[in-house]
């Protein structure tokens, strides 16, 4: 039962999404009004370190728990998707201020507004599917 | 002690100590050998509901995706952890200017414990729903035309240094500088 490890790591977010404060609307207003350090601390020292460690187990070949090395397949660079598809979600990121780690953890602490925003993400990803082929990639 | 240890972890964070926690679930989740990424949840319930009958997107082995299903039920349960038994003891501080610009907007700060303002985002406040629509579906949208949200590309790509994950990010910005500094100021303002 691999699988329940994750159960766990999802309650570990949850409360690290909360004590950060990255799960708050106004959090990341003021991130984007460039009014406070804080996100920019978290999302820095995050991926500095995301960045040492996933950098470590690839220059030492520390494996994985079954024993592969670790590796990471590449998405094809496409600098017009990319953009595109990132500014579309900043657009949605800003307005509700929660991206959809914090969606879940926010239906958690019984904010019954992410039912509607959690549907309405699963039409727009839905609507990507119905559409995707007429899209630049 | 261990009420001790429950008032220490009650405070708000330091963005430091924030940011070595985030760093230690992408170890955990690179040894365990699984990409970090919340927003695929998105297309497996997608999937569940029968999506691949109209779309080949959709067509995932959902057996593969049982630890990403566990560890969003899991984000839920630390959520209500976190408010029932971790809560702070005072509303989140964000900055002054922060608080006199949304003055300017009509949104009073603080609002409960300062994680949404729920004066307008509420079941009860139609335009708080079509927000809460729109947001949604751009935020949904967009990750999966982008093959990731703040997880898989801020997080999980840049720390594999991917080039379309900064890319992505950058859009991130450009999308949410956009919102804020132009269109919430003529939908709030």
């Amino acid at each position: 039962m691999r699988n329940a490890i994750f159960f766990l790591i999802g309650i570990f977010f949850g409360i690290v999404m909360t004590k950060s404060e990255a799960i708050s609307w106004f959090r990341i207003h003021e991130m984007f009004r460039f009014e406070s350090f804080h996100m920019y601390g978290i999302i820095g020292t995050a991926v500095v370190l995301g960045a040492l460690i996933v950098g470590a187990m690839k220059r030492f070949d520390i494996r994985t728990i079954d024993g592969v090395s670790v590796t990471y397949t590449p998405m094809k660079l496409s600098i017009k998707r990319h953009l595109l598809a990132g500014s579309i979600f900043g657009l949605g990121w800003a307005l509700i201020g929660a991206c959809p780690g914090p969606m879940y953890v926010m239906l958690g602490h019984g904010y019954w507004i992410f039912l509607v925003v959690i549907a309405s993400a699963l039409l727009g990803t839905f609507t990507y599917g119905l559409v995707k082929d007429r899209l630049p990639h | 002690m261990g009420s001790d240890f429950v008032a220490l972890i009650s405070q708000p964070w330091h963005w430091a100590v924030s940011g070595v926690a985030i760093a230690l679930i992408t170890f955990f989740m690179t040894w365990l050998g699984r990409s970090f990424g919340v927003s695929t949840t998105f297309r497996n319930v997608c999937t569940a509901l029968g999506a691949d009958k109209v779309s080949d997107f959709f067509n995932v082995d959902l057996k593969d995706e049982a630890w990403r299903m566990l560890f969003v039920a899991g984000a839920i349960v630390g959520g209500y952890i976190a408010s029932r038994y971790l809560a702070s003891p005072e509303p989140v501080a964000i900055s002054q200017k922060t608080i006199a610009h949304l003055k300017d907007w009509g949104i009073i700060y603080p609002e409960g414990q300062g994680f949404l303002p729920e004066s307008i985002f509420n079941l009860g406040n139609l335009k708080g729903i079509v927000l809460a629509i729109i947001g949604g579906f751009l935020v949904g949208f967009g990750a999966r035309y982008g093959d990731g949200c703040t997880s898989g590309h801020a997080i999980t790509g840049l720390s594999h240094l991917q080039l379309p994950s900064l890319i992505t990010v950058i859009g991130f910005f450009i999308g949410g500088l956009l919102m804020t500094h132009v269109i919430m100021p003529i939908i709030f303002g």
